[in-house]
């Protein structure tokens, strides 16, 4: 017995988190990654004390356990979105924790562009913002896309703690629903639904990751 | 025409300062292919850098046409840069741009129209003959392709000055000749003055006007190229003569 409307919802719901806070990290993320690339030592606009900053703030968000990081901030997501529980609750802490996450992995795409490349565009007299939209983003673009398929499946996994804790979403449905009402069904329902998105988002992303990546 | 005035430079690492140049003045004649040679760790690659302030001397002046370089703005340098083209060893194209886009690159942030760019990539790819590869990736290219896409792009605004870096280092004895041509031919037609570095004496021997010989960061000799091939002045360039092999198959590849 397969309840759709629960089931239908819950997807939805899930698929708002997810979606919402990775436009968030990705927004967010990928300009701190510029901000750590381009301030790094030997880059061209290298700034030791920028870099150690902003690699400081994204090491602290990285540090602290999701779980804790959702309730430690309820009343910032109280002052954002007006309640602390439901989906739209949800996306605060989830787009919070996704920021330095993304951030990361993409400066570590951006580290294995060949600087060779940068010092060309140097070499040619483009300005830092040139190199940054014309060089820096084009050569990564394979790597970034990668990244997002990655934020975009652990979002999965973390949306289910989100909403568990916030009330809606798969993870709501499985735990709520199946794991508290002793209905396996209803929990199994949920983890098919959940590994099946996340086999679609991981294959899609592998996909169009492989399509646009070129050799060096 | 560039002139290096005093140039020196040093790199400060931690507990060490070394120096990379030391009080170098040359002079590179308008339409000339000028060559500097000297063992790995030089300072070679440093000097070169120097010529586009890629690399920031710590004393001294680079004059390009009259113009004192270190006396330009950032925004100054940028603009002077375009006249002044690069080609490197490892080719540095952007992998994930085709040929037609690489070459656009320098053109399109020089503020030139689609159309004035179609037609100056066109003209390009025509120089360096290379035109059927105009949508190719560069993963699809030769060695020898690659360093001609380079050599195109470095051209696209029209240098007064074109600096090599190693440019056939990673190329066989066959490509190295080709591409060696294909600079000849630059220089010939378009007055372009060359500043190469190298390794490869047959480099010297096969295009260049003249050679400065570099050792410890300082400058021991400039002389004509066929001077320097018979009788070198300096110990460091007849130990760069002497213990070449003219038998190697570059060597003999380019007699």
């Amino acid at each position: 017995m397969i309840d759709f409307t629960l089931l239908y919802s819950s997807l939805l719901a899930t698929l708002l988190m997810v979606f919402v806070s990775a436009a968030f990290a990705f927004i967010f993320g990928i300009s701190i990654a510029i901000g750590l690339t381009i301030t790094a030592k030997g880059q061209f606009l290298e700034n030791s004390i920028t870099h150690k900053i902003l690699s400081a703030i994204v090491t602290l968000g990285r540090s602290i356990p999701f779980v804790i990081l959702m309730i430690a901030i309820i009343p910032l997501t109280r002052f954002i979105v007006g309640t602390s529980i439901g989906t739209s609750a949800s996306i605060v802490p989830l787009a919070i924790a996704a920021i330095p996450y993304f951030a990361r992995l993409v400066e570590g795409k951006f580290k294995s562009v060949s600087p060779g490349v940068f010092e060309a565009a140097k070499s040619m007299g483009l300005s830092p913002l040139q190199i940054i939209f014309k060089v820096l983003l084009p050569e990564a673009f394979p790597g970034i896309l990668n990244a997002t398929t990655i934020l975009l499946v652990s979002l999965t996994e973390y949306s289910a703690m989100a909403g568990a804790i916030g009330g809606s979403g798969l993870g709501n449905m499985a735990i709520q629903y199946g794991y508290y009402q002793f209905n396996n069904a209803v929990l199994l329902q949920a983890i098919a639904v959940l590994i099946i998105l996340v086999l679609v988002l991981q294959y899609v992303g592998d996909f169009l990751t492989k399509k646009v990546t070129r050799n060096h | 025409m560039i002139e290096f005035v005093n140039l020196s430079k040093n790199f400060n690492k931690k507990n060490s300062n070394f120096q990379a140049l030391n009080n170098i003045n040359l002079t590179v004649q308008q339409g000339e292919i000028f060559g500097i040679v000297g063992k790995s760790g030089a300072g070679k690659s440093t000097l070169l850098r120097c010529a586009n302030l890629l690399e920031k001397p710590s004393f001294g002046n680079i004059i390009l046409d009259g113009v004192n370089l270190n006396s330009l703005s950032e925004k100054e340098l940028r603009l002077k840069r375009r006249k002044i083209g690069m080609v490197f060893q490892h080719f540095n194209l952007l992998t994930h741009s085709t040929v037609f886009k690489n070459i656009a690159l320098p053109l399109e942030v020089a503020g030139f129209s689609k159309k004035e760019i179609k037609d100056r990539v066109d003209y390009l790819l025509k120089v360096v003959d290379l035109s059927e590869k105009i949508n190719s990736y560069p993963d699809e290219l030769s060695g020898g392709q690659k360093q001609r896409v380079a050599i195109a792009r470095a051209l696209a605004n029209s240098p007064s000055v074109l600096l090599c870096d190693e440019v056939t280092s990673a190329l066989d004895a066959q490509t190295s000749k080709s591409v060696l041509n294909l600079l000849k031919k630059i220089n010939k037609e378009f007055g372009v003055t060359i500043l190469l570095i190298t390794h490869q004496i047959e480099v010297v021997q096969y295009i260049c006007h003249r050679v400065a010989v570099i050792e410890k960061g300082g400058l021991v000799e400039v002389s004509k190229k066929e001077e320097f091939m018979q009788e070198p002045k300096s110990r460091e360039g007849k130990s760069l003569i002497f213990s070449h092999d003219f038998s190697s198959e570059m060597a003999v590849s380019f007699i």
